[in-house]
């Protein structure tokens, strides 16, 4: 019987012929990401918890500052150091202030076939190069940390079939909420899904990762892409050479199978507070917003930026609104600054921050206060996510959230 | 302005700053109440809790040196003490506690013999009794004595416009 | 006859209509009242107890957010909302939503000019002396009596006259020169007194420079700390240096309560250790201790001239591994600048982390706060107990070539 993509990397993680959805498989991981934002309890389960603990393979540790970067107040700056001191004495690979983890993961670390643990939900992102990420809790990952293994029910797939090509001004963040708002917030629970088809060499590597990194918010446990030329070519920009380039067998089985024709995608936006409350753009039309979000792990690239860019040059942001601008990493804030887009957001009014997770965390900078509303690229629209617990968060694509930041409102770009 | 009054007295030291009396963490606290318990806590975190209505500060020179924050007098009086008696004040503390009616009194010589926990008796305008001996105290300018006597600048601000005080 | 005047005592006789001597009490006219994010509600709150309908003067006031943005905790921006409402109900326009710190965007957004008097509710508010204003920090209780008012009542201070002559060492930056300064006044020493700025050394300096020195002068209990408005000054502020500004300046034999001279050639690159302004020592005498921060930027050191110093230091160069390097522009025109002649791509590809221009780190509200233990080298103004985190952690003020030196070696570094 044929594999899927997602049997197959657990196959080899396992070191076994052949798995199916429902076994349950014991795997050697190939990288285990952490971020600040639990780094410090886990470090605390492996000091206070474990006798004799050690780490079973350095080099597979990946940890990444993040979520409070700069920190703002003394205990995330306590928790940071405490993670700075442990991955200095360890030999842990570091990075602090370089970026959003999953888009340092994407530019540094993740290869095609590779099956990686990630401290955060939104670990699927890397399914964009076809490994197989997922996230996990602080226990899971200690327990990957100190045996260089862990257990994983092998998933179900979804299989979504991409034709067309999107529409001028339409984005893969509409795609992948169109998506969500079909299947719901918990209509991929525990299964992966998967995405293949004509359509998906119309999608660029941004694209891919915005769409992957979303699987979450329906309960993925991962999201998988077949690796392509452009998949190919974004790994070997970035210097890195593929482990195993997998596909599912013609024969596979799916739990489902959805068809997605790309070009019937429209601008979406998902009201509060649920990312699968999902609506046409224009139904948000004139709801008012105190501030407007453009970045994250999910729409932080350079790509999204030159979208942003694109509404707003020669434009002002509305007076009272603060539009938070944030490069992924410390490689798209170069980029975006060589080719001329961070003047001109800065030009237009919009406040360009550091390299971080930003607002979509609700915490350390941009968050909004009671009675505000923001819209976001970023991932979640959950009440509270972004500060105050009587908020409201609205989701949309790069080019929305610009527009809206022009106009003070939502709207969508080719209204303003 | 001369009724005189025993205080319990607590040693604070030299260049007790506006960070020190209030940090800027708490800054934006909706009132100064809320602020109230913060008020010393990165030289002496218990000491807000300790403080009691009618008891006054005895500390050196440059008290209150640093930022504008007027919430630093203002929760220095909401904690009740009656007064401070330093060997100096910075300007901007001093203006912003004759404006909120709190008691500042300049003296050279008390901070190097008082001990924390004692008591002395304050007549302001005139003297501090402490431990059988007199410390003579200025009276302050005119000008100032208006704002005091009228309840700070808002009351004083509010008779200018005609209204109740 | 005519007395002899202080640079200070002519700017407020200049505004009274008549001579004035130290220890006098005027009231004077004000020209610029300037509000910061955290003051607003409170200052709105006080402004509507005194029981005032009107603000005397909407064009004259300034509000700015510059504390809270990016705002860290939930209530913050209430601050920015009470403050859009305020100006919308008593028609004020002058409002800075995210422009940059408001002590450096007061005089660069042309607002203060020579001669000017100012309030802010912010002790850094001395900063606008470096163009020849008298301008210093009050409560809000007394910002809210201007708005109502237009006027305060000040006591004319007396002055201390520092002269500074000769060349600089490359090493040696103008916060050096303040830093030294205050260390041999103390933190008290200019108590209700006005620094006045001069020499040859002085007349060298940029505006930008000039700023840092007025901008601290508040750290050694001064009112105020001036400069005579010059050439420089005055294309700084686009204005003609005409004769009404050359005027702006202190009689040869004006008297002063005390003089201090240096000369420019003996000064070295020096820091405040903590945790007090004064705690002043040569950079050589710390230097091998161990940094996990460094921070450049604020209203004291978060201009141009400051980043491309740090900038020219770290070209080609890392950050040491596991230190932090915060870079904050003083404002959006600065970082813009700073974007088009490459500096903060040099700083970037060093490996520091640049953030929206604000107070940042320097009001320890976020921006790169610390834990116990742990030691900053920053540009800004204060090292006070608790200032950027626990009261466990070490601040060293230090100029901008001192602050990229060692981030560069990871320990306390000489330029």
């Amino acid at each position: 019987m044929g594999m899927t993509m997602a049997e197959k990397i657990i196959a080899r993680a396992a070191g076994v012929e052949c798995t199916k959805a429902g076994d349950i498989e014991t795997v050697t991981l190939d990288k285990l990401m952490s971020n600040d934002g639990t780094t410090h309890l886990t470090i605390d389960m492996y000091n206070n918890k474990l006798k004799n603990p050690k780490i079973a393979d350095v080099s597979k540790l990946v940890w990444i500052v993040d979520h409070n970067i700069p920190a703002d107040s003394p205990k995330t700056a306590a928790s940071q150091k405490k993670m700075r001191d442990f991955a200095k004495e360890h030999g842990i690979t570091f990075y602090e202030g370089e970026g959003v983890c999953h888009q340092i993961m994407m530019e540094n670390h993740v290869c095609p076939g590779e099956l990686i643990f990630g401290a955060d939900s939104h670990t699927c992102a890397y399914g964009a190069l076809g490994a197989f990420g997922t996230g996990v809790g602080c226990t899971d990952y200690l327990y990957a940390m100190v045996t260089g293994t862990s257990w994983l029910l092998v998933p179900e797939t979804i299989r979504f079939n991409l034709t067309g090509k999107l529409p001028e001004g339409v984005y893969a963040r509409d795609l992948i909420l169109t998506i969500i708002g079909k299947i719901s917030a918990n209509g991929a629970n525990y299964k992966a899904m998967e995405f293949a088809g004509e359509g998906l060499h119309t999608l660029s590597m941004a694209d891919r990762i915005s769409v992957c990194n979303l699987c979450v918010e329906a309960g993925a446990k991962t999201a998988l892409m077949e690796v392509d030329d452009i998949a190919l070519d974004y790994l070997k920009e970035h210097g890195r050479e593929p482990k195993a380039c997998f596909k599912s067998d013609d024969d596979a089985v799916f739990s489902e199978v959805i068809d997605i024709d790309l070009s019937t995608i429209q601008p979406i936006v998902a009201k509060p507070h649920f990312v699968d409350n999902v609506v046409p753009a224009s139904e948000c039309y004139g709801v008012h917003i105190d501030e407007a979000f453009l970045g994250s792990c999910n729409n932080g690239r350079i790509e999204d930026l030159r979208a942003g860019a694109a509404v707003i040059k020669g434009k002002k942001v509305a007076p009272k609104v603060r539009f938070l601008v944030v490069p992924a990493s410390r490689a798209v804030y170069k980029q975006a600054m060589q080719e001329g887009l961070l003047d001109i957001f800065m030009e237009a009014g919009a406040i360009v921050m550091n390299p971080n997770c930003s607002v979509c965390w609700g915490a350390c900078q941009g968050v909004i206060g009671e009675g505000e509303t923001l819209i976001s690229t970023g991932t979640r629209n959950f009440k509270g996510r972004a500060g105050h617990k009587d908020s409201f968060v609205y989701l949309a694509s790069a080019a929305t959230v610009t527009a809206s930041a022009i106009a003070g409102e939502i709207t969508t770009a080719d209204r303003v | 302005m001369s009724q005189s009054f025993t205080a319990k007295i607590w040693v604070l030291g030299d260049d007790i700053d506006t960070d020190i009396i209030l940090p800027t963490e708490y800054l934006a606290l909706k009132t100064v109440e809320d602020m109230k318990p913060y008020a010393f806590s990165p030289l002496r975190p218990e000491l807000a809790g300790l403080i009691q209505p009618g008891d006054m500060i005895v500390a050196g020179k440059n008290f209150g040196c640093g930022s504008s924050r007027e919430q630093a007098p203002e929760v220095v009086k909401a904690l009740g003490i009656s007064c401070v008696v330093a060997k100096s004040y910075a300007r901007i503390f001093f203006r912003n506690a004759i404006n909120n009616g709190l008691l500042l009194i300049e003296n050279a010589d008390l901070y190097d013999a008082v001990t924390e926990g004692d008591s002395a008796t304050v007549t302001p305008g005139q003297k501090i009794e402490y431990n059988g001996k007199e410390y003579e105290i200025a009276s302050l300018p005119e000008n100032l004595l208006e704002i005091l006597n009228a309840g700070g600048l808002v009351k004083a601000m509010r008779k200018r416009n005609g209204l109740e005080v | 006859m005519t007395m002899a005047h202080t640079l200070i005592e002519k700017i407020i006789g200049n505004k009274v209509g008549h001579e004035v001597k130290p220890g006098d009490i005027v009231t004077a006219d004000v020209d610029w009242c300037m509000i910061d994010d955290i003051m607003v509600p409170f200052a709105v709150q006080k402004f509507e107890e005194m029981g005032f309908t009107k603000v005397w003067d909407p064009d004259k006031v300034v509000l700015i957010y510059d504390h809270f943005l990016p705002a860290t905790q939930t209530d913050d921006s209430r601050h920015f909302r009470e403050g859009d409402a305020f100006a919308e109900k008593y028609g004020l326009k002058n409002v800075h939503r995210t422009d940059g710190i408001c002590h450096q965007l007061m005089t660069e957004a042309g607002y203060v000019k020579p001669g000017d008097i100012a309030f802010g509710t912010d002790s850094h508010t001395v900063t606008y002396g470096c163009v020849g204003a008298f301008s210093t920090g009050i409560g809000y209780t007394e910002m809210a009596g201007i708005l109502g008012t237009g006027q305060l009542w000040m006591k004319v201070p007396e002055s201390i006259k520092v002269v500074v002559d000769g060349v600089l060492p490359s090493n040696v930056t103008s916060k050096d020169v303040i830093l030294r300064i205050i260390g041999d006044l103390t933190a008290s020493g200019a108590t209700y007194q006005s620094l006045e700025f001069s020499g040859s050394t002085i007349d060298a300096m940029s505006v930008a420079s000039r700023m840092t020195m007025s901008n601290m002068a508040v750290e050694a209990g001064a009112k105020c700390g001036v400069f005579a408005p010059d050439e420089k000054t005055c294309e700084y502020c686009n204005i003609p240096y005409d004769d009404s500004m050359k005027a702006l300046r202190a009689d040869e034999d004006a008297v002063y309560s005390r003089v201090l001279h240096y000369n420019a050639e003996e000064l070295v690159p020096v820091m405040a250790c903590p945790s007090l302004v004064d705690n002043i020592k040569p950079v050589s005498e710390v230097a091998g201790t161990k940094v996990d921060q460094v921070f450049l930027g604020s209203c004291t050191n978060g201009r141009l001239e400051d980043l491309q110093t740090a900038a020219a230091i770290l070209k080609g160069k890392h950050i040491a591994p596991y230190l932090k390097m915060i870079v904050t522009p003083a404002s959006r025109k600065i970082y813009r600048e700073a974007l088009a002649d490459g500096t903060l791509e040099i700083l970037s590809d060093a490996g520091a982390i640049i953030t929206t221009p604000g107070c940042g780190l320097c009001c320890g509200r976020g921006g790169g706060i610390l834990s116990d233990n742990e030691v900053v080298v920053a540009t800004n103004n204060r090292n006070f107990l608790g200032r950027m985190g626990t009261s466990k952690v070490k601040i060293y003020l230090a100029s901008p070539a001192t602050a990229a030196a060692t981030a560069i070696a990871g320990v306390i570094t000489e330029a």
